[in-house]
């Protein structure tokens, strides 16, 4: 470490794990607690959990339009730039003319956007672009939730920072909850990324008078595109 | 924050005299409470839920050194650095050391209740440094001169839109406009450019996981997602005792979290967040910190009221309490107002600095009712309240009444004369509506409140009356 200040916090650190095991009325390091804790965290234990219906797809639909998300089911991926163009062109009375250029994750880079009139960039959101694709590494059915984890492919802010964002969801890739989804992240990713972002529709804000406003600082929607 | 909590009594009566912050405060009684209801009705059975929420608490309670030391060798590990906080002054010489390390002149925040605790706002601007608040009720109190929030998940909840609006045109030289909607999309545009030029974010921590060494932080508006994204450096700070073992419990804790707190099933950004950003990520701070504070927290895991570390501040007992209800949040004196408050705030700042706040409760337990990990606050309340009495804090009168009381009580026949005489008394000062709203030595308690006059008899003779009827 530099030598600021921050070089020194191992003195606060052992002072005060010191203080909770007097407060717990340990007088040392629990070597066996210890042992028990790391071979707990490997059980993954679920809670109670509600139940799930067998088709997780229409939960998800279903959810994912109570947090106010809308949703489109598309037969295949190559039929993403039509259904977003169509998209927009719905939108536009709404919000005065979207523009039809945005920026998208590289898994979706050879998509033909220009036959669908759009002018569509694979590259990570730098703040000013109105429109964001990306995909999910899988989502929830139980709360309508798709999860994003960061990576250098799936740049995050791409869903965040532009007004609107567009994900496209794959069908198999619904899971029933939470627990689901870290299984899923744990199989496939081995350590956990820096980012899971578990989103739920458009950002919102009640802090005026607990009204409802869409779009406090992210996304003012977010359009899922569900694929098979 | 500073601490005005010893004011409780005089604060109370001057909020409900306050005519705007009462049609404030009624404004947004009615919604949470259904919402809540409606939201947990979902969950197929919400008292396993509850039961398994606070064995999730109480577990990481229970072993809490463990926890810490997995937690700190797995954040360790992630790449992010682990520092530790001792007391609030801690906290902000610790955010201010990382923000000299790194060069940072501009910080934004999520909110963080634990900050306000350390008043950090205020140790930022004193070192020269801009901060800005991002969660949008956070920023509202904020550009209003750091008023000090009312409740723990809308903290400006106590402000009018009209109230909201001269601020905003006043800070934003904008012209004046009280459509809610308006006035958030100029909230957003003006934090957008803090976004996109802060070097250093912010944010508490609503859950700590010892598995991985990460932090959960949850919110609607996506203001700790894009705080945690855009700048090159991200301190999470919260309390030792926010940890949980795995990510699963985390999953079983969000099922009672929004619920409880919004009615929603789940909020708009739960974000997990782990380490430093990795090779070839465009996104996410280089640099990540925890700073763990215990300012009083291991005094109350040492203390009778332990289990109120289990709160995991939904604000569930606020939003039901009749108290809270009608005083509203600031009448508290410092950063967690209503239940859960009154027991925090005299633990971390000093019993004898809030002696009003265990006495701010009718023990009717709608709070340790509807607690998501099942404190029971009450019985907190009135272990706080023998502390008090046993440290010889209280009022003369109040104790010599008291002994009063005993004198009687330790006497069965005299006690059942005494109540029978004071009842009729107690009936001959009603009003024709049967409702006493004064009594000789008693006016502080009579000052706000009518009481029912007692009807019918007393219970020992119904109880006589009862016992009789069975024998025959
Ligand atoms: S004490 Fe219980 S109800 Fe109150 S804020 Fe904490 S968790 Fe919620």
């Amino acid at each position: 470490m530099s030598a600021d200040g921050l070089a020194d916090n191992r003195a606060a650190r052992d002072r005060t794990l010191a203080r909770v095991r007097s407060a717990l009325g340990k007088k040392l390091p629990d070597a066996q607690a210890k042992a028990n804790a790391e071979a707990n965290v490997t059980i993954h234990r679920h809670g109670p959990r509600p139940r799930m219906p067998a088709n997780l797809r229409e939960r998800f639909i279903e959810r994912a339009r109570d947090m106010s998300s809308t949703v489109e089911s598309i037969a295949a991926i190559s039929d993403v730039p039509r259904a977003i163009a169509h998209y927009l062109d719905t939108l536009a009375p709404e919000i005065g003319g979207q523009p039809r250029a945005g920026v998208c994750w590289p898994e979706f880079a050879t998509l033909d956007w220009s036959a669908a009139g759009l002018s569509i960039v694979s590259r990570p959101t730098l703040g000013n672009d109105r429109l964001g694709i990306t995909g999910c590494f899988c989502a929830i059915a139980e709360t309508g939730t798709i999860v994003i984890t960061s990576g250098a492919a799936t740049p995050t802010a791409t869903a965040i920072l532009p007004d609107t964002h567009v994900a496209i969801v794959r069908a198999e890739r619904i899971v029933s909850g939470m627990e689901e989804a870290f299984a899923l992240i744990r199989a496939e990713q081995g350590a956990t990324p820096r980012a899971l972002n578990l989103i739920s529709g458009p950002s919102r804000t009640g802090d005026i008078e607990q009204t409802i406003v869409l779009g406090a600082h992210g996304p003012f929607r977010v359009h899922l595109l569900v694929v098979g | 924050m500073q601490i005005a909590s010893m004011h409780f009594k005089a604060r109370a009566h001057a909020n409900l005299n306050d005519e705007q912050l009462q049609t404030n405060l009624k404004k947004f009684q009615g919604k949470f409470v259904p919402a809540r209801r409606n939201a947990l009705v979902e969950l197929d059975d919400v008292e396993a839920t509850r039961e398994a929420a606070r064995q999730i608490r109480q577990r990481a309670l229970d072993e809490l050194d463990t926890w810490l030391e997995l937690f700190e060798e797995n954040a360790t590990a992630s790449g992010a650095t682990v520092l530790w906080a001792e007391t609030p002054g801690d906290i902000n010489r610790l955010v201010l050391e990382i923000a000299a390390r790194h060069r940072v002149k501009k910080i934004i925040k999520s909110k963080s209740m634990v900050s306000e605790e350390s008043a950090l706002d205020h140790a930022i601007e004193a070192a020269g440094l801009t901060v800005v608040e991002t969660d949008l009720g956070e920023y509202i109190l904020q550009i209003n001169n750091y008023e000090p929030p009312s409740h723990i998940i809308g903290p400006a909840l106590h402000k009018s839109k009209e109230e909201v609006a001269t601020l905003f045109s006043n800070t934003h030289k904008t012209p004046w406009k009280d459509e809610i909607q308006a006035l958030c999309l100029e909230a957003r545009s003006v934090l957008r450019q803090h976004y996109l030029s802060a070097d250093m974010g912010i944010t508490g921590g609503n859950f700590f996981v010892a598995e991985t060494g990460s932090v959960v932080v949850v919110t609607n508006e996506g203001n700790a997602t894009l705080t945690t994204t855009l700048p090159k450096v991200h301190v999470a700070i919260s309390g030792i005792e926010k940890i949980v073992p795995t990510l699963e419990d985390v999953a079983t804790l969000m099922r009672l979290l929004p619920r409880s707190a919004t009615g929603q099933s789940i909020s708009n950004y739960v974000d997990v967040l782990t380490g430093p950003k990795g090779a070839g990520e465009f996104h996410g701070a280089e640099h990540m910190y925890f700073i763990l504070v215990d300012a009083g927290r291991t005094a109350v895991l040492g203390s009778e009221v332990r289990e109120a570390l289990r709160c995991i501040r939904c604000g569930a007992c606020m939003n039901h309490c009749p108290v809270y209800q009608n005083v509203g949040g600031h009448s508290y004196g410092w950063v967690y107002p209503g239940p859960i408050g009154s027991i925090l705030t005299p633990m971390y700042v000093g019993l004898e600095n809030a002696l009003d706040l265990p006495q701010a409760s009718t023990f009717c337990n709608q709070c340790g009712v509807v607690c998501p990990v099942k404190i029971p606050l009450p019985d907190l309340q009135r272990k706080l309240r023998e502390e008090e009495f046993a440290r010889h804090l209280r009022p003369w009168h109040e104790r010599a009444a008291l002994r009063v009381w005993a004198w009687f009580a330790l006497r069965p026949r005299l006690y059942g004369l005494a109540s029978k005489i004071s009842v009729r008394l107690l009936r001959l000062l009603a009003r024709p509506n049967g409702m006493i709203s004064r009594l000789p030595f008693a006016a502080g308690w009579t000052d706000e409140r009518d009481m029912p006059a007692p009807a019918g008899r007393t219970f020992r003779e119904l109880y006589r009356e009862r016992a009789s009827v069975r024998q025959s």
